[in-house]
């Protein structure tokens, strides 16, 4: 908990709230405290004066019983302290507590000091010389004493008493000492609401500030930490909902595209991988095959060749012949997918491949109470394609969609149509040169099976690679440093370090240079290669337009794909039949239509049913 | 022909294979040995003399390749048919390209290995003849021009000023499966790949012979003439009886497995 961010936050905001919070109080207090006692010491001040001056007619008529009273009535109100009246030496003549009357005070005393500091008394003080404040002995508030000087004047030396000659200048003082109890109060009461004050508005700080950050830190972090947490065990479908436009939306964003990346590249990581271990197992399966039907094969066509004159055993033999011929083609089949082999590609009527992929499969549809509706397409080209690879695909889509249907009968639609599809990431680049002549093309590099563009890049002083994507536009592009727009960077041939940056051209998108491959034969290539933008134009082949291609969509009414295995199905050994699949159905597929250039898609709805949409070429160059 | 019994010797690791491939050459009036590992197949070579040698490429201690390494250190002149469960352009030229005179992929049938056989005995029989005369096997057959090409000693390539590439069937080979009764071509625009078949030759005692393409591509045309004239094959192997034109696929990696045709064929 003392950890999180809304706690270090409320922490250090508190902590400068209550120091911004004292150091106001402080000044606040101490200027109030200031205004107050000199409220204080001026009506302090005056009342000694009314003292004085309601004494003066007594003590001229030196009738000192009426003084006497006086002195003391007015030491009887509540919060005055001390009254007294001490004469030139010192000594108390008059005061409320009668119990100091003719002691002599020291004139070194604090109460005295301010005059008597000097050995010749000072005859005037302003107000707040004469002032003294203090805490006595066992008191709980502070008092305020003010010593008040009795002048010498005319009527006190004319008076019939002659108590002081005419030199005198100071007769005595009148020293009044006043509690300061109201005061304190209110400076007390003033720290409790300063207190109270910094108390409440801390109080909200922090509860505003810890419901921001739970709302605009707190939750959205929680669900990153969440997502990472599913990415890490490996759910790499997981998505962070949409968390709004600020700083941690934006990571939310990019975190998703992150993770939609690494599907993608763990997808292809793992098609490559199981392709390669496809034909690790295909190599041994049919080396250690092939023995064995070499010796079916020899010793039947041997014994076929001895036996012509016996129809009988012939016809058995023929049978035993053709079917170990069958198994070969079979092996060869793995073998060859293992491989990725070239089809052999004659010009054919895509109708009779499909005509002739379900005749085959006609017993078993009827017995399953499968209808198949055909809706083909009446004026469609012939296309290049391996007729006996092309049969294969129908016939697994067929036949995986009749197995989808099961027993309880449906309906397995079969459509054929001529579309047009623009080149811009479909179209495959096979061979790039530089100005030179070098070929560019990266075998060993593949980027989803196929050969990379190998460039050199050299930004500030490093070298590193980049590898193009070789379908046009598809941008999926692998480089190990990323480059901005900005950058002052280069790209080289790998070979001759030759640039192959077109200086007069700059990216449409993104205004970074651009750089310009040749096409042997087929024109130039031109590129931008920041990591943001990765534009292309291949003007040959957009001069051509869109190409045409065959549409064949195999739907069926089956059980569907649940959306979680359906980016699976196109892996080798994925299967759903148990013991009854090999898993290498959809992956046989997708290598004959790798080979021929073809794409294919599926869609599927749970209950619903599946359509496979296959689009080949029309025309191969 | 059949002067002499001809001696042919069999070496794979599969017992049923030899058995069968005994029986079958036994059955035609050969005589055959079996050997189950290359080192017994060489001690036999260098006990016996043997016209042919029909050999599996993957074997227990040394390989197909290895042997035939071995035969041409010890400067035994054996020609060998190399034959393999695991049939890959590969194997097929590299065996070509180490000495072998053929190539068959297993499984075989009867008629594919006694095809295979007969042509190695007809190659044996041609080459041993002539060389042992004055001009040597030029002197009869008609070697492929110098700026050609050959996949073994069967095919032929010529690449043209526009990048597309004449092939065609040796002199040799012909001479091998002479007489000729009818030629199996493929159709335009159909792919051949490198060390597999891209045309049969029917010879007149109905052995089915396979023409390997020296390259991979597509055929963009056919020569018309033989068609017409199927003896044009024979009489002008090199120019006027070639077979097709193709583009090359793969021309840059292929090129390393053929021969220029001035070198000696075996």
């Amino acid at each position: 908990m003392f950890s999180k961010i809304a706690f270090k936050l409320i922490i250090t905001t508190s902590l400068l709230a209550i120091l911004i919070f004292s150091g106001f109080a402080f000044l606040t207090i101490r200027s109030q405290n200031a205004l107050l006692l000199d409220q204080v010491k001026d009506f302090v001040n005056a009342q000694s004066e009314t003292i004085k001056n309601s004494t003066k007619v007594a003590m001229l008529a030196n009738n000192r019983e009426v003084t006497h009273a006086i002195i003391r009535t007015i030491g009887q109100q509540p919060c005055i302290q001390q009254v007294r009246i001490l004469n030139k030496e010192g000594r108390v003549i008059y005061a409320a507590d009668s119990s100091q009357i003719n002691m002599v005070v020291d004139k070194k005393a604090e109460a005295c000091y301010s005059c008597h500091e000097s050995n010749q008394p000072l005859s005037k003080l302003s107000i707040s010389e004469r002032a003294r404040i203090y805490l006595p002995p066992g008191g709980t508030f502070r008092v305020m004493g003010i010593i008040n000087p009795i002048y010498n004047e005319p009527s006190c030396w004319k008076a019939p008493c002659h108590a002081h000659p005419k030199t005198q200048t100071v007769l005595g003082v009148l020293d009044l000492t006043v509690c300061l109890s109201k005061v304190d109060r209110e400076i007390k009461a003033a720290k409790r609401k300063m207190a109270l004050l910094a108390l409440i508005s801390i109080l909200t700080l922090a509860i505003v500030l810890w419901l921001l950050v739970k709302q605009l830190v707190d939750r959205p972090v929680q669900k990153l930490l969440v997502a990472t947490r599913q990415v890490a065990s490996g759910n790499l479908n997981y998505k962070v909902p949409e968390l709004g436009n600020d700083e941690l939306g934006f990571l939310a964003r990019s975190f998703n595209i992150m993770t939609q990346k690494l599907t993608e590249a763990r997808q292809q990581l793992f098609q490559i991988d199981k392709m390669a271990s496809l034909g690790r197992l295909a190599a041994g399966v049919a080396h250690e095959i092939n023995n064995p039907l070499t010796g079916i094969l020899t010793y039947a066509s041997f014994l076929l060749k001895r036996t012509k004159n016996q129809p009988e055993i012939n016809k058995d033999l023929e049978v035993i012949v053709r079917e170990t011929m069958r198994s070969r083609e079979i092996v060869k089949g793995l073998l060859d997918f293992a491989r990725q082999s070239i089809p052999k590609k004659i010009r054919t009527d895509i109708h009779q491949v499909i005509e002739r992929a379900i005749t085959v499969l006609e017993n078993q549809l009827s017995l399953n109470h499968i209808q198949v509706k055909k809706q083909f397409s009446g004026n469609l080209p012939q296309i290049l394609i391996d007729p006996n690879q092309m049969q294969q695909v129908f016939t697994n889509l067929i036949v995986n969609a009749s197995q989808a249907i099961g027993q309880g009968g449906g309906t397995i639609a079969i459509t054929t149509a001529l579309t047009r599809l623009s080149p811009y990431g479909i179209a495959q680049i096979r061979q790039a040169l530089c100005p030179k002549g070098h070929e560019l093309m990266d075998e060993q590099t593949r980027i989803d099976g196929l050969p990379s563009i190998k460039l050199k890049i050299r930004l500030n002083g490093k070298e590193s690679f980049i590898h193009l994507d070789p379908i046009y536009g598809r941008k999926n592009f692998r480089s190990e440093i990323s480059i901005n727009e900005t950058d002052p960077v280069e790209i080289l041939c790998p070979k001759c370090n030759i640039s192959l940056i077109d200086k007069s051209k700059k990216c449409p998108e993104c205004y970074a240079p651009v750089y310009s491959l040749q096409i042997p034969g087929k024109g130039q290539l031109q590129g931008c290669f920041t990591t943001s933008c990765g534009w292309q134009y291949w003007e040959y082949i957009e001069k051509q337009g869109p190409r045409d291609y065959i549409e064949i969509k195999v739907s069926d009414t089956g059980c569907g794909i649940p959306p979680e295995l359906i980016n699976k199905i196109f892996d080798p050994f994925f299967t759903t039949k148990g013991q009854q699949g090999t898993g290498l159905g959809l992956a046989v597929i997708w290598g004959i239509l790798e080979n021929h250039e073809g794409i294919i898609s599926v869609e599927s709805k749970v209950g619903a049913g599946t359509t496979f949409t296959i689009h080949l070429p029309v025309n191969l160059d | 022909m059949n002067e002499r019994q001809k001696h042919l010797l069999v070496i794979d690791d599969e017992p049923v294979i030899l058995d069968a491939v005994k029986k079958i050459g036994t059955a035609e009036g050969w005589r055959v040995d079996t050997a189950g590992d290359a080192t017994s197949g060489l001690q036999l070579v260098q006990k016996h003399v043997y016209d042919l040698c029909l050999c599996d490429i993957k074997l227990p201690d040394l390989d197909g390749f290895g042997f035939l390494e071995e035969l041409r250190r010890m400067n035994i002149d054996l020609p060998v048919i190399m034959t393999t469960g695991y049939a890959t352009v590969e194997n097929a030229v590299r065996s070509l390209e180490l000495g072998a005179i053929d190539y068959l992929p297993k499984p075989f049938t009867v008629d594919e290995v006694l095809s295979a056989l007969y042509r190695g005995f007809r190659y044996v029989e041609l080459t041993s003849n002539l060389s042992g005369t004055k001009s040597g096997i030029d002197s009869m057959i008609v070697p492929c021009p110098i700026q050609y090409r050959r996949l073994g000693y069967g095919s032929w390539c010529f690449i043209e000023n526009d990048g597309s590439v004449k092939i065609g069937v040796s002199d040799l080979f012909l001479k091998i499966v002479d007489p000729i009764r009818s030629l199996r071509l493929q159709s335009v625009d159909s792919e051949i790949t490198q060390g597999f078949s891209c045309a049969e030759i029917e010879a007149s005692d109905e052995l089915v012979h396979t023409v390997m393409a020296p390259l991979s591509g597509q055929i963009i045309s056919i020569n018309q003439k033989l068609e017409q004239d199927m003896s044009l094959i024979e009489k002008d192997p090199y120019f006027e009886g070639w077979l097709y034109t193709i583009i090359p696929k793969n021309l840059n990696y292929e090129f390393k497995y053929l021969t220029a045709c001035n070198q000696a064929y075996g």
